[in-house]
């Protein structure tokens, strides 16, 4: 049995990566100039929803750093900061970093915290404040000369006590909290009186178990405003009865200033009421807020009436609008905006809000769907099989039992492409790490550089996205400090000073295919080359196509940078790339064009879990060979075959000789044929041009397969990839040809890595 | 078979599953056997030991099956129809036997049970964890570990 508490830990982590991405996509929103109040409110909530789970876990550099960070964001959602670019790389970092104490928090690893801290002081400079603890957060915002010309802004006076009054709901200790804390926390403000009221207890036999009938009653002495008062119930609105009333007296605060002079506030209807609401009270004891029923009771209470917020929105806790005299005025400022995000800072509201944007969804085990799609791919082996019997025992096809049984291959097949569907993710996260990466690199090799998306919806199997990750990483390095020229050149180029690096996500033909494209200098290719000879790579003087230089990028040990850099260039380049994309069963091929830019791209299987493959015969038995390794397939004359020592063939085949295999034998079916006159022979090419001739007995047909691994059930197979079950119920062996071709070529050469198709 | 499902440690009497292999009678822990099926055709997997027959599918699983004679040094099995391969499973991994014949299933108490001679140098020493008499018959009791094959590297 698990522990509930990390269960429930677990699922808040799950949500902070859900929020981390909300972010994310704000903030590139808000990058690409989109201001829109809602855009704001979205990172701004997240933010601050992150707080609150971390606060529950006592995740406490994570609500540190989070309370810093919103309250900067609150800054510019109220418009008192315009969301510059130095401001929106600021905040993109101060993104990265959070996921990063999110990441850290989770796994109990430790953060640098020195990262933290610059970040943390960057935040704080910006917010115009001197670092301050976080639970003063008042005076954090007094110094940030309030756009609006007022006569100087009045002190808060520290005298008078506040006089909270709190009654618990039912639903605020079912929802597991504590007076108790809130209480506590609450003394630590300042000097408290606490009362318990038990006016409600009814006699003991009336007494309802579980019904809460205590309230409090707490006289608190403070310097705090209302606005830490009230965040400290935040947790609990909605759930409680609370009515803060008195505290200061209401400072003498300079005549607002004329309503007209507010731009942004006259549009909306209710915004007018903002600075009147929070117009000083005379006495300084009327001030009272239900927070418990935000939308009946206050609605009723007209403009003007001394009421902190309008309209029935309950304060946001932290946001400006909700605020104690003094910040009245920052309510008032000409960000029309923050009277809606005060709005939006009611608990109902936000749900509501976060599930109109939010479609419905349901978070499943991945086992259990693994487990559904290897069920389908049974019912795909089964529907096979019966069809086979069917056709065996002499149907006709016009018969009610073929026709059902048409239809019923038709409902698999819709089964088996929804189901794949479950496990296929939106590119979307990966993608934007790679825009972290972006930022990263830019700033270590000192370019200007953005990073454009497209097709981040494209869906790729789950398995895929998660080891496309570090490929990708490295292909965006590599763009970043080799791809994209240094801003000097790049204006002598007539190109603007911003490198832009491209990453797309498209569907083709029943693959995937991903393209990391930069608008550089392109492929030096004498200079390629010369590398590649003074390395030993190539001979010298041989005659080689472009495409054929452009390929030196990926042998092992190649690295064009003459300096090595913090960032690439570790000589462990695109060969890792590239095996790293063979293992999912993609290609990888490089376009690149002088001065106008190099584009990389993978071309990757929808899925790992069925492959497009030639059912092949070898030796009597039944063996799939992926149909990608195919190039082309032939029939043998003996005239085309030549001998080059004993047992080893070649195929002369249009002036070049591949060397011919015998598949049956590498398989150790059968002894060598006598002759080969008339076989059949696949021509298959690895990924770097190494191209092999398989003799097989015939090709049967070429058809999807259901990936079943051997390894598992058995281990490695040497020159086979994995096994797939066919229509006659019999396993056949799914051929790894790389793996094949390079056990053939003798173990002396190097491993090739073996192509995993099993995941 | 769900009325020996018994926790090992409640059993003073091991029940066993005997079965012919060649003209000699082995047994294993009716525990670790999941089913017991025909024979239907192995695909077999290249460069693999000679006691390894291939794979079959089992309802959508890819089932190794071992030859147990040949793995047992008595001679490779020419499989007819009459062929059974029982399934076992030992630490979540499932194989099967190749064996000729399913007998019996019995009940020994532990008591009964003898550790195998240390004399014996044959290769079958090591595959035989216990020996029992039935009926005056030997019978062998197989260590399944000992007979599935060693997996070779690549953990990938």
């Amino acid at each position: 049995m698990s522990d509930p508490m990390a269960e429930i830990r677990a699922s808040f982590f799950i949500e902070c990566e859900e929020l981390l991405e909300a972010l994310q996509d704000g903030l590139a929103a808000m990058d690409g100039g989109d201001t829109d109040a809602e855009t704001i409110n979205i990172c701004f909530r997240a933010v601050h929803s992150m707080k609150g789970g971390a606060g529950a876990f006592g995740l406490e550099s994570l609500v540190r750093f989070a309370h810093r960070y919103e309250t900067v964001m609150d800054e510019i959602r109220a418009g008192r900061l315009a969301p510059d670019r130095d401001a929106m790389m600021l905040f993109f970092r101060a993104a990265d970093v959070l996921s990063d104490i999110v990441r850290t928090s989770r796994d109990g690893e430790h953060i640098d915290e020195a990262e933290v801290e610059s970040v943390l002081g960057q935040l704080e400079a910006l917010a115009g404040g001197a670092p301050e603890e976080e639970e003063e957060e008042v005076a954090d915002f007094q110094p940030m000369g309030l756009a609006i010309d007022l006569d100087g802004t009045p002190e808060l006076p520290a005298d008078a006590p506040w006089t909270i009054r709190f009654a618990p709901h039912a639903e605020l200790f079912r929802s597991g909290n504590e007076p108790q804390h809130l209480l506590r926390a609450l003394a630590a403000l300042g000097e408290a009186q606490i009362v318990c009221r038990q006016d409600d207890l009814p006699p003991l036999d009336e007494i309802e178990p579980e019904a809460p009938y205590l309230a409090w009653e707490i006289t608190l002495d403070t310097d705090k405003g209302e606005e830490e008062i009230r965040e400290i119930f935040d947790f609990v609105d909605g759930i409680c009865t609370l009515e803060v009333s008195g505290g200061p007296s209401g400072p003498a605060l300079p005549p607002l200033p004329d309503l007209s002079d507010l731009p942004g506030t006259i549009d909306d209807g209710e915004a007018p009421v903002v600075p009147q609401a929070e117009a000083p009270v005379p006495d300084g004891t009327a001030r009272r807020i239900t927070l418990s029923e935000p939308a009946g009771d206050t609605s009723g209470d007209g403009p003007g009436t001394p009421l902190p917020s309008a309209g029935g929105e309950a304060p946001e806790p932290a946001g400006p609008p909700a605020a104690p005299p003094t910040r009245s005025a920052a309510s008032a400022d000409p960000a029309g905006g923050s009277g809606a995000g005060g709005g939006a800072g009611n608990g109902e509201a936000r749900q509501s809000q976060a599930a109109a944007q939010t479609k419905p969804t349901v978070r499943v085990d991945l086992e259990r769907i693994d487990r559904l799609v290897n069920l389908v791919g049974e019912l795909v082996i089964n529907q096979a099989m019966l069809s086979q019997s069917v056709q065996e025992a002499g149907i006709p096809s016009n018969s009610p039992v073929s026709q059902g049984l048409e239809e019923f291959m038709q409902l698999t097949r819709d089964i088996q492409d929804s189901v794949m569907m479950i496990r296929a993710q939106p590119v979307k996260s990966l993608f934007q790490r790679m825009s972290r990466i972006v930022r990263e690199a830019s700033a270590a090799v000192d370019k200007r550089v953005r990073l454009k998306t497209e097709g981040e919806a494209t869906e790729v199997d789950k398995t895929v996205i998660e080891r496309l990750a570090d490929p990708l990483t490295h292909m965006i390095r590599n763009a970043v400090d080799h791809g994209l020229e240094s801003g000097e050149k790049r204006r002598a180029a007539g190109k603007s000073e911003e490198g832009v690096v491209t990453l797309t996500a498209a569907h083709r033909s029943g693959r995937v295919v991903i393209e990391v494209a930069d608008d550089g200098g392109g492929i030096n290719r004498p200079r390629v080359r010369q590398i590649a000879e003074e390395k030993g790579l190539i001979p010298e003087g041989l005659s080689m196509t472009d495409s054929e230089i452009d390929n030196l990028l990926f042998m092992p040990g190649f690295s064009t940078a003459s300096q090595i850099s913090d960032l690439s260039g570790r000589g462990v380049g695109m060969d890792v790339v590239r095996s790293s994309i063979q293992e999912l069963g993609g290609r990888i091929t490089i376009a690149s064009e002088p001065g106008v830019g190099t584009t990389f791209s993978i071309s990757l299987p929808l899925t790992l879990a069925v492959l497009d493959g030639m059912v092949v015969r070898a030796g009597g038995e039944t063996l799939v060979v992926p149909l990608g390794a195919i190039v082309e397939t032939l029939s043998l004359a003996d005239e085309e075959i030549r001998s080059i020592g004993p047992g080893r063939n070649v195929l002369h085949i249009r002036d070049t000789f591949v060397p011919l295999l015998d598949l049956a034998v590498e398989l150790d079916y059968r002894g060598p044929l006598e002759s080969y006159d008339g076989s059949v022979v696949l021509l298959i090419q690895q990924e770097d041009g190494a191209r092999a001739a398989l003799v097989v007995d015939s090709i049967e047909e070429q058809r999807q397969v259901v990936i079943k691994g051997l390894q598992d059930s058995y281990g490695h197979v040497p020159g086979i990839a994995a096994a797939t079950i066919l229509g006659d119920g019999q396993i056949a062996l799914i051929l790894d040809p790389v793996d094949l071709m390079s056990n053939v070529a003798g173990r002396s050469r190097g491993a090739v890595p073996s192509l995993d198709l099993a995941g | 078979m769900t009325d020996h499902a018994v926790s090992p440690d409640d059993r003073s009497e091991l029940e066993l599953l005997s079965f012919r292999v060649g003209e000699q009678e082995y047994s294993v822990d009716i525990m670790s056997v999941r089913e017991i099926r025909g024979w239907t055709r192995a695909t077999p997997l290249p460069h693999s030991e000679p006691f390894v027959r291939g794979v079959i599918n089992l309802r959508g699983a890819v089932l190794p099956i071992i030859d147990l004679s040949c793995r047992l040094g008595i001679g490779a099995t020419e499989t007819t129809e009459r062929n059974v391969i029982i399934v076992v499973q030992m630490e979540g991994q499932s194989i099967g036997l190749l064996v000729d014949a399913v007998s019996d299933i019995l009940s020994i108490p532990r008591s009964d049970l003898q550790a195998p001679p240390d004399m014996l140098a044959d290769a079958a020493h090591s595959f035989v964890r216990a020996l029992t008499v039935v009926e005056g018959r030997m019978l062998r009791i197989l260590d399944l570990h000992s007979v599935y094959p060693q997996r070779e590297g690549n953990a990938a």
